[in-house]
């Protein structure tokens, strides 16, 4: 089906606007412990031979542990939640939740990994928030599309 | 049949022609301006409800009035005669019950942002099957899977519209065209769907306005027996204080419905189930299998606390972010797009953009539960049948609007494919007998366009519609019988030369008519669709 995308004519004109097409690798969640944002650590076989398999584990390990961290019902989180229903949840107006401070340390997680492991590599991740926390993307800057 | 998204290829386009002209604007364009469900947003996108606020209005207006009347006539005097925390406790009340309501209504119930085309591809690549070369059918990937949570398989749907497989819990909401994580149900009293971000808010607003309703309804009847107290007759008392009347009289009514779904939403809250769950009985077990809710924690107080106390997702849509260039190519990127003309010949409907409507001129839907998708290869719900052949239905579409409108010759896909080929003696025969065919052509059009209200798709959850020219000519069939028996045997030619379509039709088809995905396919649980007879289901409307 992908292929046939691409021959539209309608959708190869947007395509000239976008930026340099290039490989994505999208790793899925993974939902074996429930709805808890956690990301699956097989090794997607596109990456063969431009990362490490160990390189990869590490980074998606660190990053389900934020989530589960955000996540994680924990006695702060509930006095936080509980104070919130109090208020009449008018404490959420002008104050930041735990979870929004985990995914702005996942933000900066991702930004150190790119600079570090996966740009020299022509790799780049995406913060999975771009992506509702659906999938994690990896895109592969010099690698065409359909290679 | 067809999905019209005017909104999204529009930008595309003038995005495209005139991407100097928005530059030199130099006005910022934030996410909600955008975004692809039909949600509404006001103040520039810091709060949004559904569609259809109407109900909400009421609500807010019914909450509000009445409380009015209270604090105006009842409170003042229980207030002097009986104790100054009547109206405290309602006034506290009142402002928990608003506070909650307004931000079950105007936050992001949880809405799952749609997939990019590139991840829509990337998952359409992942779950494709191998189709051998010289199959006379096209086996569609199958469009659901499985997967393993705490020992309790979970069955994921594919989302058509939002080219993405659910979450668990995740669900398509039809008003509001958005998949919503942790799906509760949608209200239109709050004019909102509610989900996994709003829930507790619409719990609190829930059980907070349970106490609201019974301490005004008993404030409201206090006030009437002390008056009565005061050597005063029933009816006096009530000349007097007609308001209180009214108060007690709202109050009343609404309080057993208020009081119920309170109780049930504890039920849902204690045992971590929603609404929708509890509906189609998920965790229910049946036929010795045996199944258990795996999102449960275990214990009634740690459910509660987690679901009203737990941590808050915060907002996935990101509606007050500013679109980049690259964010907007990710989202325009339309990648099944039907052709442009094939949006003219359809009806705009006011409910806004991505609505589904069958069209005037098109024959009426034929909308049957398929038993061959239950018993298909791989679970795939979008299986279509071998003699079951949708292209069929573009010659006879074309016939209908020959007459009312051209738009549909004009659409060049559709004419220069050779998907009439093997249709075309049947087509031939009924020119032949084209004053016939006009006929039918008006009452069928007249037909349809009566019953245009009721074919609503998108509030119907059925399995993808499968349409049978063999369908059609039945209906034309029974329409022509009274004006010429002949055209029975003319019109069932083609049917026999069907069994030649080939894949590569099929395939054309589905990209420009967009069969599939023009219907969300969010259907019944399939164990029930086979449990119950609905098998072979056949709703024929004429």
């Amino acid at each position: 089906m992908s292929n046939h995308y691409n021959n539209g004519g309608r959708a190869g004109e947007t395509e000239q606007m976008a930026q340099p097409q290039c490989l994505k690798v999208f790793i899925p969640r993974d939902y074996s412990e429930g709805t808890i944002v956690k990301f699956k650590n097989s090794f997607p076989p596109e990456l063969e031979g431009r990362l490490e398999r160990q390189t990869f584990e590490a980074t998606i390990n660190r990053l389900n542990a934020y989530f589960a961290e955000a996540e994680e019902a924990s006695c702060s989180t509930y006095c936080e939640g509980c104070l919130a229903c109090l208020t009449a949840y008018l404490i959420y107006i002008c104050k930041e939740t735990h979870y929004e401070k985990c995914l702005r340390k996942v933000s900066k997680f991702i930004a150190e990994q790119n600079e570090r492991i996966y740009e020299p590599r022509g790799l780049k991740l995406t913060d999975p928030i771009m992506r509702g926390l659906r999938v994690l993307e990896i895109s592969c800057l010099d690698r065409p599309p359909n290679a | 049949m067809t999905l019209i998204r005017p909104n999204l290829p529009d930008l595309c386009r003038s995005h495209i022609s005139g991407t100097n002209m928005t530059m030199a604007q130099d006005r910022v364009t934030r996410k909600w301006e955008i975004f692809q469900g039909r949600n509404k947003f006001y103040c520039s996108g810091r709060f949004m409800t559904a569609p259809n606020a109407g109900v909400f209005l009421l609500t807010v207006f019914l909450i509000t009035g009445t409380c009015t009347l209270f604090f105006i006539f009842d409170c003042k005097y229980l207030a002097e005669n009986v104790t100054i925390a009547i109206p405290i406790i309602g006034a506290f009340l009142f402002l928990f019950t608003m506070s909650s309501l307004l931000r079950t209504s105007l936050s992001d119930p949880g809405i799952i942002p749609r997939a990019t085309s590139e991840e829509a591809a990337y998952v359409e690549k992942q779950i494709e099957v191998t189709n051998s070369a010289n199959s006379p059918t096209y086996r569609p990937p199958p469009r659901t899977k499985e997967v393993l949570i705490k020992g309790q398989t979970i069955k994921l749907k594919y989302c058509f519209t939002c080219k993405l497989f659910r979450p668990p819990r995740a669900s398509h909401c039809s008003i509001c065209d958005n998949c919503v994580d942790r799906f509760d149900h949608h209200c239109p009293w709050v004019g909102n769907c509610v989900g996994r971000r709003n829930y507790r808010f619409f719990y609190m607003f829930i059980v907070s306005l349970a106490f609201l309703a019974v301490f005004i309804f008993a404030c409201a009847i206090a006030h009437l027996i002390l008056m009565t107290r005061e050597d005063k007759q029933f009816l006096e008392a009530v000349k007097e204080s007609p308001p209180s009347v009214i108060v007690a009289i709202i109050c009343f009514f609404s309080v057993w419905s208020i009081l119920g779904l309170a109780g049930f939403h504890t039920y849902l809250t204690t045992s971590n189930q929603t609404t929708n769950e509890d509906i189609k009985g998920s965790f229910t077990s049946r036929r010795g299998h045996e199944s258990f809710n795996p999102y449960s924690r275990g214990n009634v107080c740690l459910n509660c606390f987690h679901i009203l106390c737990g941590p808050v997702t915060p907002s996935l849509i990101d509606r007050r972010g500013i679109v980049t260039e690259s964010y907007r190519t990710e989202v325009c990127q339309p990648t099944t797009e039907p052709p442009v003309p094939l949006t003219n010949y359809t009806v705009k409907t006011p409910n806004g953009p991505n609505h589904i409507t069958m069209n005037t001129t098109e024959l009426p839907g034929i909308y049957r539960q398929t038993t061959e998708t239950t018993e298909s290869n791989a679970g795939s719900v979008t299986h279509l049948v071998t003699n079951e052949h949708p292209v069929a239905i573009a010659p006879a579409l074309q016939r209908l609007s020959e007459d009312t409108s051209n738009h549909y010759k004009s659409q060049p896909t559709l004419n220069h494919s050779p998907v009439y080929n093997n249709i075309y003696p049947g087509s031939q025969t009924l020119s032949k007998s084209h004053s016939y065919a006009e006929n039918i052509n008006i009452q069928l059009t007249n037909g349809t366009d009566k019953k245009q209200t009721k074919i609503n798709v998108e509030d119907l959850h059925l399995d993808p519609v499968v349409l049978r020219e063999n369908h059609i000519l039945a209906n034309m069939n029974e329409r022509s019988k009274y004006i010429d028996s002949k055209l029975d045997n003319d019109l069932t030619a083609p049917e026999k030369e069907n069994n030649l379509m080939s894949a590569s039709r099929l395939k054309l088809l589905q990209d420009t008519t967009m069969i599939e995905s023009a219907l969300d396919l969010d259907s019944l649980e399939d164990s029930s669709v086979g449990a119950n007879s609905q098998a072979g289901l056949m709703k024929v409307l004429v």
